[in-house]
């Protein structure tokens, strides 16, 4: 028992003393981090204000297109060639030429700007004309503007869900989507990172051949099993820092942006925006901070039961997928060999991912009840399924089936290793391998 | 003498072959014991199965008056053919992790290494990692690792193999130290010319059994053809009953060389005081076969019958 402690140890700390771990764990939550606020970012310090000069031929614009947020706009009265000539000395960014006839022409429309004229902001100026000229059109049609704009309903829902008391429980399906989406990315993406690296360790045992003077001195069980949990304590260690990490850092960055949406709001205060328009603003932001959802489904589920679950699921199915990358790592020489034998590996942890995608959309289907029972699917989908509520009976039976399956597999990849480390030459044949296991000690 | 180690009719099967079919071999302890066989004889096998890596489909092993068990690794040193290292790691920290594996304690394992170190003058490479060692020194350092736990048996699989003639002697000194020291070795090889000079017992294993197994000079003795070589002066018959000449040559000062065989087996005196009455000797050696030729014999002479 004190060897399998000191592979164990062994193999954690030549993994976390590498740079590379340091890195990766330093680095992936500050790009989350970025990733989420970089958006808000630019939407709050895109300062540079647009001004555009119109010059109105038809006489039916004038005043009626407002100025925006990061949108100036100024009608003058000169004709558009002598407008054009004067563009290069004025303020103005960008000249825009109504036609005449723009009632009959509606293409007839011109810009000429300083600069090349960004697609955001074209598509802007020709948003603020066309609703213009809907409106001038629609009045000459006779058709009352008010009927119209009380006829523009909006539906929008809170979502419950029933409790067992009788109780309305409000859901936030996006913070669960949310929420899903991300734990099955994290545990698809760590059956990989960590499946590999125990495969890689298993080959570097064999092509350095110390391998067998480490089983003349511990069981290849024990080596094995020591290097899957080594690798896996890595793994935990990773979650951990970016857990941290990315919670210290979204925080910060949260109360950064929120510092920085409030002087916005009071600048646009003191421009003279009226308070709607202020709050207005300030619900957009909140709407784009993802945590606020996510946070609802944490209150709703327990946080206890995700993290738990979230740990519980991901070693059972670290154990599960490393022992069998152990397995072809034991079989082969080097890991482009291995590439023919990681199929039935990998298969299983690309159908659970997609699976996961379906079972976002139906959280309470038959195929997501059956994907989070079946042990090789089971650790991804049942963690898909968890923030919208799963029933303690199904998480409980799909763990057991889970324990029964990662003891399958490591029995099986036990049986595999013991003999694989020792072949070398010839790369074995499925025939072969498939014998190893009945081979006797 | 008591054995430290016995297989008693040690059988391995693997899906194709048989790569030991009854096996008995004794190992005296404190002696040099030299495991000897051609390619894909089953030594591998055998000193897998003693290490405990694979276990014997029949037959047992008996160490030190006791079945093999999972306790007897700490016994064991083994230093196989196909050897290596962990790259990445520092010569000092995997040491100490090999030792560990093997049962010595941290402060103990320290220790050891450290009197090691200074032994071979090699401290300055504690610190070092081991793909920066030359082959040399990492078989210095595989060796350490062989024996640092001080087994009472040391299991070396072909261990003169890419050890340059310097690490060779040193090597040798210290399995010859080591026996002083009352540890048996085990050593399996091809080099016929180091189980001349280093063993006391062997045993041939060819074709997943063994073929010849004793002490040194009774196997020879066993391979003794009852020929001499002499030197003389003088006229000597090609046969006289009791002896025959094989070949002979004119050496250098006038004397003369032949090789005779003792054709009635006679004992050797009487064999002396026959030829004196022929020639005037000036020397009488008797032909001892060397384990080169034993080996081409036994292995050789069963591959010219497959012939």
């Amino acid at each position: 028992m004190n060897k399998i402690l000191l592979i164990i140890q062994r193999e954690y700390l030549t993994r976390v003393r590498k740079k590379s771990f340091w890195i990766a764990s330093i680095l992936v939550p500050f790009l989350i981090a970025g990733v989420y606020a970089i958006p808000i970012y630019l939407a709050i310090n895109s300062n540079d204000t647009k001004i555009i000069e119109i010059v109105d031929e038809s006489g039916l614009f004038k005043d009626k297109i407002k100025s925006e947020e990061d949108i100036t706009y100024r009608f003058i009265n000169k004709p558009f060639e002598e407008a054009k000539k004067g563009l290069l000395n004025s303020d103005a960014d960008i000249l825009v030429n109504i036609p005449k006839d723009i009632l009959s022409n509606s293409d007839g429309v011109k810009m000429v700007g300083k600069k090349s004229i960004g697609f955001g902001t074209q598509h802007d100026i020709e948003g603020a004309i066309q609703a213009e000229l809907r409106n001038i059109k629609l009045k000459n049609a006779n058709i009352d503007l008010k009927v119209l704009e009380d006829n523009k309903v909006k539906v929008s829902s809170d979502t419950f869900t029933l409790q067992e008391d009788g109780k309305e429980q409000s859901s936030s399906s996006t913070g669960a989507m949310i929420l899903a989406g991300i734990f099955g990315f994290v545990l698809y993406m760590s059956a990989f990172l960590y499946g590999s690296q125990v495969m890689n360790g298993v080959i570097e045992e064999k092509s350095n051949r110390i391998i067998e003077v480490m089983i003349s001195s511990v069981r290849p069980f024990q080596l094995m099993m020591g290097k899957i949990i080594g690798v896996g304590l890595v793994g935990i260690t990773q979650f951990l820092l970016w857990g941290i990490l990315t919670f210290t850092a979204s925080t910060a960055t949260t109360a950064l942006m929120s510092g920085k949406i409030e002087e916005k709001a009071q600048t646009m205060q003191k421009t003279g925006a009226n308070k709607e328009e202020v709050e207005k603003f300030k619900s957009e932001f909140k709407s784009k901070n993802p945590l606020a959802g996510i946070s609802q489904t944490v209150e709703n589920i327990s946080l206890a039961k995700l993290i738990i679950c979230f740990f519980l699921f991901y070693i059972g199915g670290y154990l599960i997928y490393s022992s069998l990358f152990a397995a072809v790592g034991s079989a082969v020489e080097n890991s482009t060999e291995a590439q023919q034998f990681l199929l039935p590996v990998t298969i299983p942890i690309l159908v659970s991912f997609f699976l996961g995608q379906a079972i976002i959309q139906e959280p309470d289907s038959n195929l997501a009840f059956w994907a989070s029972m079946f042990p090789l699917t089971s650790p991804i989908d049942m963690m898909v399924r968890l923030p919208f509520g799963v029933p303690n009976w199904q998480i409980a039976l799909s763990f057991f089936l889970l324990v029964l399956g990662f003891m399958g597999t490591t029995w099986l990849a036990g049986k595999i290793y013991r003999v694989g480390i020792l072949m070398y030459g010839k790369k074995p044949s499925w025939k072969e391998i498939t014998k190893w296991v009945f081979y006797k000690g | 003498m008591s054995n430290i180690l016995e297989a008693q009719h040690v059988v391995k099967r693997y899906a194709e072959h048989t790569a030991l079919n009854g096996v008995s071999i004794e190992v005296p302890k404190g002696s040099i014991f030299g495991l000897l066989g051609p390619n894909g004889a089953g030594k591998t096998s055998l000193i897998r199965i003693i290490n405990q890596i694979t276990a014997p489909d029949e037959g047992q092993i008996i160490l030190n008056g006791e079945r093999l068990q999972p306790k007897h690794i700490e016994d064991i040193g083994y230093l196989p053919e196909e050897r290596g290292l962990y790259k990445k790691m520092k010569v000092g920290e995997q040491l100490l992790y090999l030792a560990q594996l093997k049962g010595m304690k941290k402060a103990e394992a320290l220790e050891k290494l450290k009197r090691w170190f200074i032994k071979f003058d090699i401290k300055d490479w504690w610190d070092k990692n081991v793909e920066d060692l030359s082959k040399g020194m990492q078989q210095k350092t595989q060796f350490i690792a062989t024996i640092v736990h001080e087994p009472k048996l040391i299991i070396l699989d072909e261990p003169f193999s890419g050890f340059d003639p310097i690490n060779a002697n040193l090597l040798k000194d210290e399995i010859l130290e080591l026996k002083e020291r009352g540890t048996t070795i085990i050593f399996s090889t091809h080099r016929m010319e180091s189980v001349e000079e280093l063993c006391d017992n062997i045993a041939l294993i060819n074709k997943s059994k063994v073929v010849l197994h004793g002490g040194k000079k009774e196997v020879k003795n066993r391979f003794k053809d009852n020929s001499y070589t002499i030197q003389f002066t003088g006229d000597l018959p090609n046969e006289n009953g009791i002896f025959e000449v094989l070949n002979r040559q004119q050496l250098e000062d006038g004397l003369l060389q032949a090789h005779i065989r003792n054709t009635q087996e006679v004992p050797v005196n009487q064999l002396i005081s026959n030829l004196i009455q022929h020639v005037e000797l000036k020397s009488f050696n008797e032909n001892i076969p060397s384990f080169n030729e034993i080996f081409i014999k036994v292995v050789g002479g069963e591959a010219n019958d497959l012939l």
